[in-house]
């Protein structure tokens, strides 16, 4: 008897996409619950202060939908994510269209010019040995300081200086970007073998050329993997520099402010637009990183 | 041989005119001779790292001597340059203070740095780094059990590790209060998932000639795990344990900048920058970064004894 083809269903499940979405529907599941849990105490003490009857679905459907719930439910987080971004105008302070942007783009700014010193460094620690050995531990050692407790102490220095607004964060997010993309690049750069080295040197390559056909071209996958480490801490590290110095816009302004008027639906529905904002920005580097891929010749 | 001699005959030199220069009086209004002067010496003492970074010894401790001495020595430069400069050109205490003054702070305020250095570091982050790869680890082993969950834990947890997760800070503290096991909580998520993805890859990693033997062997799931695929899974597993270090007092120093008590280094960072303290903050930093490596170097440490075997480490 021939080998039945497994049904669609079964496939499905043999795959990653069955699974995720299973765990997914449970974490939802989950989620619910949890709100019920956690909420209930309040619920059952604004029954009493109303003196009101209550009965289990009474509790269950009050818990779901109070104003400063201990844990909102998703669609109370959904509810504000669209009330934020669709109902409300972009220039609004309310808007989180326009605290997003505000984030984006010193993650933006501190994602590019910390890629740059990234792949600079890499160049110079490859090519020149002294920087190699006097550099090369400290730009280790450097990632075991906590960079992003320091945040608010760069904010207040170079506000001092008379830089404000969107540099100070996006030093901050420089700063972490550039060790994955330097550590990436200088394994990359070192990526060709002694064969391929060789054979550029029977051409009699000069050390630009090696550099251009051969060192470059090979560090690409290196690179693109550190670039995807380096997008989603630079969001990280713009969220965190938006939270001390009373920072007026942003998500990480939005996580503060919720947090001290115990805004819980507000922080969440910051903390899920900052976690759409981080896949988002991965996939788009994926994405870019096919791209190359393909123009580069590589055959999927 | 007279590679490391000039080498060492020119960091004398740098190392003589930077103690020079320290003791030099200028008022905090240096002028271009003294921007000069550092920067001849900065030449100088570059000159000589450069020669031993490519000197060649014969003998093979003093050659690890040499590459110890050119970050060590680069790193006293960094300092030096800092302290010549803040104190030569008068830059305002406020923008940056001298290392000498960030010392005597730390000598002096000792106690409180303390006091902060245990609600952080000792409570919060051994708590929360212990608690979270803990439960990473186990979970990667139930999911190792059941292939389904597996498969549907690894894609989340790629995604999670990519989130902000330290954004969850003012959520933890509005559940489990202001004190420490809020900022463990933290560190439990923040530490939850590279623990659980690199331990599901690592048990992944043993390799199928092996497995097929301990098959041969008809070794249970448990033996097969003990004598094989955790040994196998080390790497990996240090691997998150060393993600882990940093990330956790990164995550227990932000948190507290959502609310404590009166004692923490993110509360002393936090408060002692807005009152414009500007040592006491550096002098938290430096507390961190000492903090931070020695944590890191342990988890290193263990890492040499355990891994011996890895080709990492045996080819030095």
């Amino acid at each position: 008897m021939a080998a039945a083809k497994p049904k669609p269903i079964a496939r499905l499940f043999a795959g990653h996409a069955g699974p995720v979405a299973v765990l997914g529907l449970a974490l939802v599941a989950l989620w619910y619950a949890g709100a019920v849990w956690l909420n209930a105490d309040l619920q059952i003490d604004a029954f009493a202060r109303a003196g009101t009857d209550w009965n289990f679905t009474d509790l269950v459907a009050g818990t779901w939908a109070q104003e400063r719930p201990l844990l909102p439910a998703p669609h109370q987080v959904l509810a504000e994510l669209w009330r934020t971004t669709v109902e409300t105008g972009i220039a609004s302070k309310r808007s989180l269209v326009f605290h997003g942007w505000v984030t984006l783009s010193s993650t933006l700014l501190g994602f590019a010019a910390g890629a740059l010193l990234g792949i600079l460094l890499a160049v110079g620690i490859v090519h020149v040995r002294v920087l190699e050995k006097s550099l090369m531990p400290w730009i280790i050692a450097s990632q075991t300081i906590p960079i992003l407790a320091v945040a608010p102490m760069v904010i207040v220095v170079l506000g001092a200086i008379g830089l404000k607004g969107l540099v100070p964060k996006s030093v901050i997010s420089t700063y972490l970007c550039f060790f994955p993309v330097a550590i990436g690049m200088v394994k990359g750069l070192r990526a060709p073998d002694l064969l391929q080295l060789d054979l550029m040197r029977t051409y009699s390559a000069s050390a630009r050329q090696t550099f251009f056909y051969l060192r470059w071209p090979t560090s690409l996958p290196f690179l693109f993997a550190g670039l995807k480490v380096a997008i989603s801490i630079s969001l990280v590290g713009a969220i965190i520099a938006e939270l001390p110095t009373g920072a007026q816009a942003g998500l990480g302004a939005r996580l503060l402010a919720g947090s001290y008027y115990g805004q819980t639906i507000q922080i969440w529905s910051a903390l899920v637009a900052a976690a759409l904002m981080a896949a988002l920005l991965v996939a788009l580097m994926g994405a870019i990183e096919r791209q190359v891929a393909r123009l580069m010749g590589a055959r999927s | 041989m007279s590679g490391l001699r000039h080498a060492l005959l020119f960091l004398g030199i740098a190392g003589l005119g930077a103690i020079a220069m320290l003791d030099a009086h200028t008022g905090g209004e240096a002028g271009a001779g003294y921007a000069l002067s550092l920067l001849a010496l900065s030449l100088l003492g570059w000159r000589g790292l450069a020669l031993l970074a490519n000197a060649r010894l014969g003998d093979a401790r003093r050659q690890r001597l040499a590459d110890l001495a050119v970050p060590v020595l680069f790193g006293l430069w960094i300092v030096f340059l800092w302290q010549a400069v803040t104190v030569g050109f008068g830059v305002p205490q406020v923008l940056l203070p001298p290392p000498s003054m960030i010392l005597a702070r730390i000598l002096g305020s000792a106690d409180i740095l303390l006091a902060d250095f245990r609600q952080t570091f000792l409570q919060a982050v051994l708590a929360g780094y212990v608690l979270g790869c803990g439960s990473g680890f186990i979970v990667a082993l139930i999911a190792d059990r059941v292939p389904f969950l597996q498969r549907g834990l690894l894609p989340l947890g790629n995604l999670a590790s990519a989130l902000p997760i330290v954004g969850v800070a003012p959520i933890m503290v509005m559940w489990f209060g202001f004190d420490w096991p809020s900022k463990a909580a933290v560190v439990v998520i923040m530490t939850f998932f590279p623990m659980l993805v690199n331990t599901v890859a690592g048990l992944a990693a043993a390799g199928r000639q092996e497995r097929e033997l301990l098959g041969t062997y008809a070794a249970s799931w448990g033996q097969s795990l003990l004598a094989l695929r955790l040994p196998a899974a080390m790497p990996f597993i240090f691997n998150a344990l060393k993600i882990n270090s940093t990330l956790a007092l990164i995550g227990a120093i932000v948190a507290e900048f959502f609310g404590t008590p009166i004692v923490g280094m993110g509360f002393r960072i936090s408060t002692e920058v807005g009152r414009m303290n500007l040592d006491m903050v550096w002098a938290e930093i430096v507390l961190a970064a000492v903090a931070g490596s020695l944590f890191y170097g342990l988890v290193a440490l263990a890492e040499r004894r355990v891994t011996f075997w890895h080709p990492s480490l045996r080819q030095r």
